[in-house]
């Protein structure tokens, strides 16, 4: 009884959570992998713009709950996110149109495209403080749980129950599908095929007669998707805040890294790596030992290895481990 | 003399600066196998790129089929029927070899099932390996890859920027034997070589390039039976 | 310096001027405080792309380091927590330092494989608990020790300025190990490693209270100037002030930022004179050689990954310094003011602006920028003001309008940015 209910305590305040932050690190990171596997720069104003495409979402769903529209226990932000995914389309390609374009046609080295999307950072962080203030903003609707700790008790007869939210089974979902439809396009269509070419081998890929425009639209049309998703998903569980948003660059930098730039399994698999490391630290796990071990032997302290204010502090670890012991990542990088 | 089918005549240019091709005139026949040799840094894979529309030329001309396509860009001169295979990247590394012969075909409209078919008649190793990432193949078969690729487009023209760098002389003599067969099916082969001897056996016409100028042009077997080429370019 | 630049230097100490006459000569002289601190902060970050090509956002991280060698250095010691829990910090600390040099020896000299990495893991991990559990009993009695003033170590008591230097050395140390970590990669891997170790330094002063009271600021700070309350009472300054013409509050505000504003020029122009010295040295023309061409330079014997390292810690030192002249100057130390937009990020306009691989340029650029950050939230917010006049007085657009005029200088800084970067990169002087 006692280790199913120490399992019931992890599940709870570690499995679940782990798994749908790491769901929505992956979106994002597979954002910055698939920049740096095309355009070959790491891109920094990526959590601005997320935090552009989830402000767009906010304010649909707030016209749509104006409207009375919902989508019953599900969150009426989903009704909105092909909004928010135009909206930061829109921002990307004007970006690319009026900035990175130019850099891409005289060569310029990697790391001033870098500077240039500082500068598309400052801007569209401005914008999104602009418009939607630097404050907190909770836009989640719906049903709040699938099940509660206490049905879960009631039902199991536990002393510990475990929660799931509806935010974390749509995160879970919604990213196993996103993800799912990304790998079947690029393994299986033709663009996709193209794109992954064009990752591997650019001279080779306009020789064969592939569009580099092409392959460069498309793929900030499946970052936007991707990041105003991962944006969504995130304020839908936690909340909406630029700055969060800002912050967010760090993790998703190191899980791109951790995976090997430009490869999107690796992305995934490294946002995995980072939500767990994450949770898995900064969580106290006395009342987990106190099942475990026996009586008298349960320790005083919280037994938590780091605060949570250096859930950071864990992405720059793993970071700097990575670019330690194998810079090139888990899976070899450089790859679509 | 009728109007060859490819010729790049009189080129003259450089990549900026100085000019490297001095009125190089280089020509294939319709189904032949013209060879570009001559000594290291003589300008030969220069020709082949100015041929292919790499390089600006400030003088000459290029003709194919007697359209002058001499402003066109690579991807246009693709589009004509003319296939490149580069000397190096010249496959998609992470991608599987079907997945290589597809890019190949990118520009094509509609089936190309069966000119994978019969690249695969070509090289049956390829169909072996055809669910397998092409990076992780021998040099020899990434060469076929790459030479598979380039037949994609079914191009009436194939260039090869020295096709054999780097692989064995057994893989070397197997890669001529699959090029004369290509040529066989009408395509017309024009390759630059740094193993001029194996090279010349199988060309119908023969370049000899010296610091960017035609030096010697002769059939492939008048080549190799002149004494004067022998001693110069073949180490006697 | 050609005349170009000396009348665009013109034109700043001008704007200056002007705004000592249209607000006030104090609201002048406190923003030429700032500019300096900019304009040092801008060379330092100029040494790492001007000089070598370096991209690093971690200014940020490394000017908080700067805030808190002033802390450690100038504060007095709190003895009630130094005899609480001072062995017990100093002792965790130790153990961090003996686990961590154990393991770059291991991985070091062990062949690599399964004993090594078992070996490094159970170190690491083993050091780790050992760590804390010697840690959290110490920063929990110094915490507790007459927190509502202290509940911190405090400091070592020794004057000001001289902080300046042990910020210097503090930041050095931390590049040198976020360098060696993370330079010879890709060069964007630099940059992603120094916006985490920035994000880690404020969390460790926002959180770890025994060393620099986190959120609950450390304030009074010594000042290497005279205090304005003094002053006012000083019967020589009085009589200074009544001949000037000026009250007593306004006479000690103007002659205190006169005189940092003063010990800060005799910083910049040392700083100055060493960047230039070092720019024209065979060893500066190493480093550029580097940056234009890394792979030739490679070929001719360079190491270039030990000049990166150098040319880093030297811009980092600096960048230190320049954030702890900024907490002398405020007098207090606020780990929750540090924003990556304003403390690295803006930086990097001002460098670009100015002139990326030139000094003076750099020095502009900290003027100039700083000069629009402060200057434009006011522009802003009359802009704002001149476009909705028109609405209702009660319109909630209005409302929101003119909240958010504030955030009308991220934009405006991002616009000058991508504009010098695309049509000026070579900014408002050139490199030589």
């Amino acid at each position: 009884m006692d280790i199913l209910n120490a399992l019931v305590l992890l599940a709870n305040f570690v499995l679940v959570p782990a798994i749908s932050y790491g769901s929505q690190l992956a979106l994002g990171a597979l954002g910055i992998t698939m920049i740096y596997a095309i355009l070959r720069f790491s891109h920094f104003a990526h959590g601005d713009v997320m935090a552009f495409g989830t402000g767009a979402v906010i304010l649909t769903t707030w016209g749509l709950q104006g409207a009375g529209v919902s989508l019953g226990p599900l969150p009426t932000a989903l009704l909105a996110l092909p909004v928010g995914i135009a909206a930061s389309a829109a921002v990307l390609l004007v970006a690319d149109r009026s900035v990175y374009r130019f850099y891409r046609r005289v060569k310029a080295k990697p790391i001033v495209i870098v500077m240039a999307s500082l500068g598309v950072m400052f801007v569209v962080n401005g914008l999104v403080r602009f418009i939607i203030g630097p404050n907190d903003q909770n836009f989640a609707d719906g049903a709040r749980f699938l099940f509660t700790v206490r049905e879960f008790r009631d039902f199991t007869g536990l002393a510990e129950g475990m929660g799931l939210r509806v935010s974390q089974v749509i995160t879970v979902v919604v990213t196993g599908i996103v993800v799912a439809v990304l790998f079947w396009f690029l393994n299986r269509t033709r663009t996709g095929k193209s794109m992954r070419a064009f990752s591997d081998n650019e001279d080779l890929a306009l020789l064969s007669g592939i569009n580099p425009e092409r392959v460069v639209f498309v793929t900030w049309i499946i970052v936007a998707a991707l990041i105003t998703i991962a944006g969504t998903l995130y304020g839908l569980d936690k909340s909406f805040k630029a700055f969060t948003y800002f912050q967010l660059l760090l993790p998703m930098f190191a899980a791109a890294i951790l995976g090997g730039m430009g490869n999107p399994l690796g992305a995934v698999a490294g946002a995995f790596v980072i939500a767990f490391s994450e949770v898995g630290v900064t969580y106290a796990y006395r009342k987990f030992l106190e099942y475990l071990l026996p009586d008298g032997m349960a320790p005083s302290g919280l037994v938590q290895l780091l605060s949570t204010d250096y859930k950071f502090a864990v992405s720059f670890v793993l970071l700097v481990i990575v670019l330690l012991v194998r810079p090139t990542g888990l899976f070899r990088g450089q790859t679509l | 003399m009728s109007e060859p089918f490819l010729i790049g005549e009189a080129m003259t240019g450089g990549y900026g600066g100085a000019d490297i091709l001095h009125s190089c005139t280089i020509a294939v026949e319709k189904g032949e196998i013209a060879v570009i040799v001559g000594p290291n840094g003589a300008g030969k894979s220069t020709a082949m790129k100015a041929v292919f529309g790499m390089l600006k030329l400030r003088q000459g001309q290029v003709r194919l089929n007697g359209e002058d396509i001499t402003t066109l860009s690579p991807q246009a001169r693709v589009a004509k029927g003319m296939g490149f295979v580069p000397q190096t990247h010249n496959i998609f590394p992470t991608m599987t070899v079907e997945e290589n012969l597809e890019m190949g075909a990118f520009i094509r409209e509609g089936e190309f099932r069966d000119t994978m078919e019969q690249v695969y008649d070509l090289f049956p190793i390829l169909r072996q390996k055809r669910r397998q990432a092409a990076g992780e193949l021998s040099g020899g078969q990434r060469q076929q890859v790459a030479v598979g690729r380039a037949l994609m487009t079914k191009p009436s023209v194939l260039m090869l920027d020295e096709p054999t760098a780097g692989v064995s002389p057994i893989v070397m003599d197997e890669l001529f034997d699959r090029i004369i067969e290509i040529a066989r099916t009408g395509i017309s082969i024009l390759m630059v070589e740094q193993n001029a001897r194996q090279a010349l056996a199988i060309a119908d016409k023969g370049y000899v390039l010296v610091q960017g100028a035609n030096r010697f042009t002769d059939t492939g077997a008048a080549l190799l039976a002149d004494p004067e080429v022998r001693r110069s370019f073949l180490g006697g | 310096m050609n005349a170009r630049s000396v009348s665009m230097f013109a034109i700043m100490g001008a704007l200056l001027v002007l705004v000592g006459f249209l607000q006030s000569p104090s609201v002048a002289m406190g923003m030429l405080n700032m500019c300096l601190i900019s304009a040092i902060m801008a060379l330092g970050v100029n040494i790492q792309w001007g000089y070598a090509g370096l991209f690093s956002v971690g200014t940020m991280g490394f000017a908080a380091l700067g805030g808190l060698a002033v802390v450690l250095t100038s504060m007095p010691p709190v003895h009630d927590a130094w005899a609480a829990g001072g062995l017990g910090v100093a002792a965790a600390l130790a153990i961090a330092l003996a686990a961590i040099i154990a393991i770059v020896q291991i991985w070091k000299r062990m062949a690599p494989g399964l004993p090594r990495k078992a070996l490094l893991a159970v170190i690491a991990v083993g050091g780790f608990f050992a760590y804390r559990a010697v840690l959290d009993p110490a920063v929990d009695a110094i915490e507790g020790t007459n927190t509502a003033v202290a509940g911190y170590l405090g400091g070592a008591g020794l004057p000001v300025l001289f902080s300046w230097v042990v910020a210097m050395l503090i930041a050095a140390g931390v590049a040198w190990v976020i360098g060696k970590i993370s330079l010879g990669l890709r060069s964007d891997y630099l940059a992603i490693a120094t916006l985490g170790i920035a994000e880690v330094i404020i969390a460790v002063l926002k959180n770890e209270d025994w060393l620099s009271r986190g959120v609950r600021n450390v304030n009074g700070l010594p000042r290497p100037v005279p205090y304005e309350v003094n002053l006012q009472t000083n019967p020589d300054f009085l009589a200074w002030a009544d001949w000037l013409g000026l009250s007593a509050v306004e006479a000690s505000s103007l002659f205190v930022k006169a005189s940092y504003a003063l010990i800060f020029i005799v910083v910049l122009a040392a700083i100055m004179w060493l960047s230039e010295r070092a720019w024209n040295s065979p060893w500066g023309r190493m480093m550029r050689a580097i940056r234009d061409n890394e792979t030739s330079a490679k070929a001719m014997g360079k190491n270039v990954k030990a000049r990166h390292l150098q040319v880093f810690v030297f811009g980092s030192a600096v960048c230190g310094l320049a954030g702890a002249m900024l907490v002398t100057l405020d007098g207090l130390m606020t780990p929750g003011s540090y924003q990556p937009l304003r403390f690295t990020f803006l930086i990097w306009v001002m460098v670009i602006v100015g002139g990326s691989g030139n000094n003076w340029g750099a020095v502009l650029g900290g003027f100039l920028i700083w000069f629009l950050w402060v200057q434009v939230e006011p522009m802003g917010l009359w802009l704002i003001g001149m476009v909705t006049s028109t609405m209702a007085e009660t319109s909630p657009l209005r409302a929101h309008l003119i909240d958010s005029a504030a955030h009308m200088r991220l934009i405006t800084m991002g616009i000058i940015l991508l504009l010098v970067l695309r049509f000026a990169p070579k900014g408002l002087i050139p490199e030589k």
